[in-house]
């Protein structure tokens, strides 16, 4: 067993464990049995996130692949009959007693052109307002404020912004703004506040992190050049850091593009598109949620659902591409 | 990419500006301004939303917290049955998400061979970033139908035993705190593995081989060093998970049953703090908008102290790895 012991005591230090543990053989029946328990109970774990993944994804393509593959959904309004028409064109009838006469149920055109169009200017107009905001007050707390007192209680409750519900966001939107606005405070623009004050806080500390990384001497060589900071800051610190604050902020946009909560009180509703920020707006998700429960909307729901889950995939993997790249760049 | 990369600089790009230090005091005052921000928001929120849910406070007294009767039609307001559901709802869902995202955690920490690892934090970004409102869609169109014909025949199968027989009951819907619970445990899976898999990357490894050399399995190499060293860190991703398994929204409100109620059987419906907001803030007036305002200043609260503390273990365990390095 020393022998054995003696090969075994430097295990690589970059951490690949081995799969086998190489006492094996000489563990009491017990203690072997744990450890296998335990690697099970891990490998296990992976699984059991990864199946509803796997099945929600799937499930997305099979029921929505069809609406979101025509024309149509990215080009035509909101169908308003599509309850009307799943009632049927024979519940509806045999409740008049008159089957056969009734009009025949117009065809239904789905289309989701609003709620994309709503998706795009409220998410877009939240990465507006909190992107240029937060990476402002990242480079206060990273260049600036440093371990001043200030900077550090900023971050604490930067933190602790992340963690505040985005329920919460919705409400506080609907009674600073929507409230005070009565008829006209539902908007797109009343969306886009509530999604950048989400945004906000997750874009400042993903960027305070990029900066982090950006390596002292880059700042002292553009000083040494009698740069003021501010010409160091804008010139060298953030275009070093520009791909991972990059990734940052797109992981940001991700998650408020599919919100739902803080749309629901602040965007109201339209079947038809809007372009513009003011007057009433709808989403994706929104429309999701309301045609969930509703008779007949289901199909609806689930080709919105595979719309917004392509628009947050895009930017989550993209995200995820470009801080590979720049992770690159960091070890070299 | 290369748009991205560093771009050559040229000297004349870093001179120094004749009119001093003015730029340089503007350019400071705005990204400090930018950072106080943050604290003029959250301040905003507490206030705003206090001052709108104030009559409802008012008029109900502590019995908004304490009663159980939730009537809006009769504006009767009591809400320790949506907060009860909150918390039934996260405490299912942490019982869910722990032990998983610890055997995530340890699995791309210990287990994975090293180019298994950034595939798999690629997949719980992907789990993480899957909107809230789909998997309530998923839970409640697909999941909802077989969850009801297994409560009911988890709750014939225990009906003779008397304690289980309260808490897995009969199911009506198929939507119930269970429901809710295991969807909100699967969304918080990420947030917590994550922190808790930082947590994990700064455990010594001389430590950790010190145990392995001493002929310690991985288990107990894991007991022994890994564990003892995280606690905190453990405890604090867990509460961060609380938060957000608090605020969950949509989901919850597509597959909870929207009926406030304190009931034992975890296969029964219920309500939770935020989903009663979602449905019904839009058409609500007078005192039942600022009764659901208040819910949302309770949640705020709530959150609030949980991340507060959740921050104060993380940030801990972060000052103590670095004191030790």
């Amino acid at each position: 067993m020393a022998a054995t012991a003696t090969i075994d005591t430097a295990p690589d230090p970059a951490g690949e464990s081995p799969l086998q543990h190489p006492l094996e053989s000489s563990l009491s029946t017990g203690r072997s049995w744990r450890n296998r328990l335990a690697s099970a109970w891990m490998i296990a774990s992976l699984i059991v996130a990864a199946i509803p993944l796997l099945a929600v994804l799937g499930i997305l393509v099979v029921k929505g692949f069809s609406l979101v593959a025509s024309l149509d959904w990215w080009s035509k309004p909101i169908p308003s009959n599509v309850a009307s028409n799943a009632l049927g064109g024979q519940e509806a009838q045999e409740a008049f007693g008159n089957v056969g006469t009734a009009a025949p149920v117009k065809e239904v055109i789905y289309g989701m052109q609003p709620a994309i169009v709503g998706t795009l200017i409220t998410t877009g107009l939240a990465a507006l307002l909190s992107i240029p905001l937060g990476i402002a007050a990242a480079v206060y707390l990273n260049e600036y404020g440093g371990k001043s007192r200030s900077a550090t209680i900023i971050r604490f409750f930067t933190d602790v912004m992340t963690g505040v519900p985005s329920v919460v966001m919705g409400i506080f939107i609907y009674t600073v703004w929507v409230l005070n606005f009565e008829a006209s405070g539902r908007s797109g623009l009343a969306g886009g506040l509530a999604l950048a004050c989400l945004m906000l806080p997750v874009v400042v500390r993903s960027t305070e992190e990029m900066l982090r990384l950006v390596p002292d001497s880059l700042r002292q060589a553009s000083a040494a050049l009698g740069t003021p900071r501010w010409k160091t800051t804008t010139k060298v610190v953030l275009p070093a850091a520009m791909p991972g604050i990059t990734s940052g902020a797109m992981l940001a946009i991700a998650r408020a593009a599919g919100e739902t909560a803080p749309i629901l009180f602040t965007v109201g509703v339209v079947s038809s598109t809007n372009f513009s920020l003011f007057g009433q707006n709808t989403t994706l998700s929104a429309q999701i949620f309301s045609n969930a429960t509703q008779p007949g909307g289901e199909s609806i729901a689930w080709g919105a659902a595979l719309t917004l889950i392509v628009i947050v995939m895009a930017f989550t993997l993209t995200a995820r591409f470009v801080s590979s790249k720049f992770s690159v760049r960091v070890d070299g | 990419m290369t748009d991205l990369s560093l771009r050559p600089i040229t000297v004349d790009d870093l001179a120094g500006d004749r009119n001093g230090a003015r730029p340089d005091t503007l350019f400071r005052a705005g990204a400090k301004g930018a950072g106080y921000l943050v604290l003029v928001i959250l301040a905003a929120i507490a206030v705003s939303t206090t001052v709108k849910a104030w009559p409802a406070f008012r008029a109900e007294g502590f019995g908004y917290f304490f009663r159980d009767d939730w009537v809006p039609s009769q504006g009767r307001f009591g809400a320790r049955s949506i907060i009860y559901g909150t918390l039934v709802v996260s405490a299912i869902g942490l019982v869910v998400a722990v032990p998983l995202s610890l055997g995530i955690a340890l699995f791309i920490t210990e287990l994975a061979p090293r180019r298994l690892r950034s595939s798999i934090t690629t997949v719980m970004d992907v789990l993480a970033s899957v909107p809230s409102v789909v998997f309530g869609l998923w839970g409640f169109l697909i999941l909802r139908p077989h969850l009801k014909d297994f409560y009911n025949s988890v709750a014939d199968a225990v009906s003779g035993i008397p304690v289980l027989r309260s808490i897995f009951g009969p199911s009506l819907s198929g939507q119930s705190f269970m429901t809710a619970g295991v969807i909100v445990g699967l969304m918080i899976v990420p947030i917590i593995t994550s922190i808790v898999r930082e947590v994990f990357q700064t455990v010594p490894i001389n430590e950790k081989n010190g145990a392995l050399a001493l002929g310690a399995t991985r288990w107990e190499m894991i007991q022994g060093v890994v564990f003892p060293h995280s606690t905190g860190g453990i405890v604090g991703a867990v509460m961060l998970g609380l938060g957000r398994a608090m605020g969950e929204t949509i989901a919850v409100a597509l597959v909870i049953g929207a009926s406030p109620q304190i009931t034992a059987n975890l296969f029964g419906q219920g309500e939770a703090m935020p989903s009663v907001i979602a449905r019904n803030l839009n058409e609500a007036s007078g005192t039942y908008q600022s009764a659901l305002i208040g819910l949302g200043v309770g949640l705020f609260v709530l959150t609030i102290l949980i991340n507060i503390s959740a921050r104060v273990l993380v940030r801990r365990v972060d000052a103590a790895t670095r004191g030790a390095s």
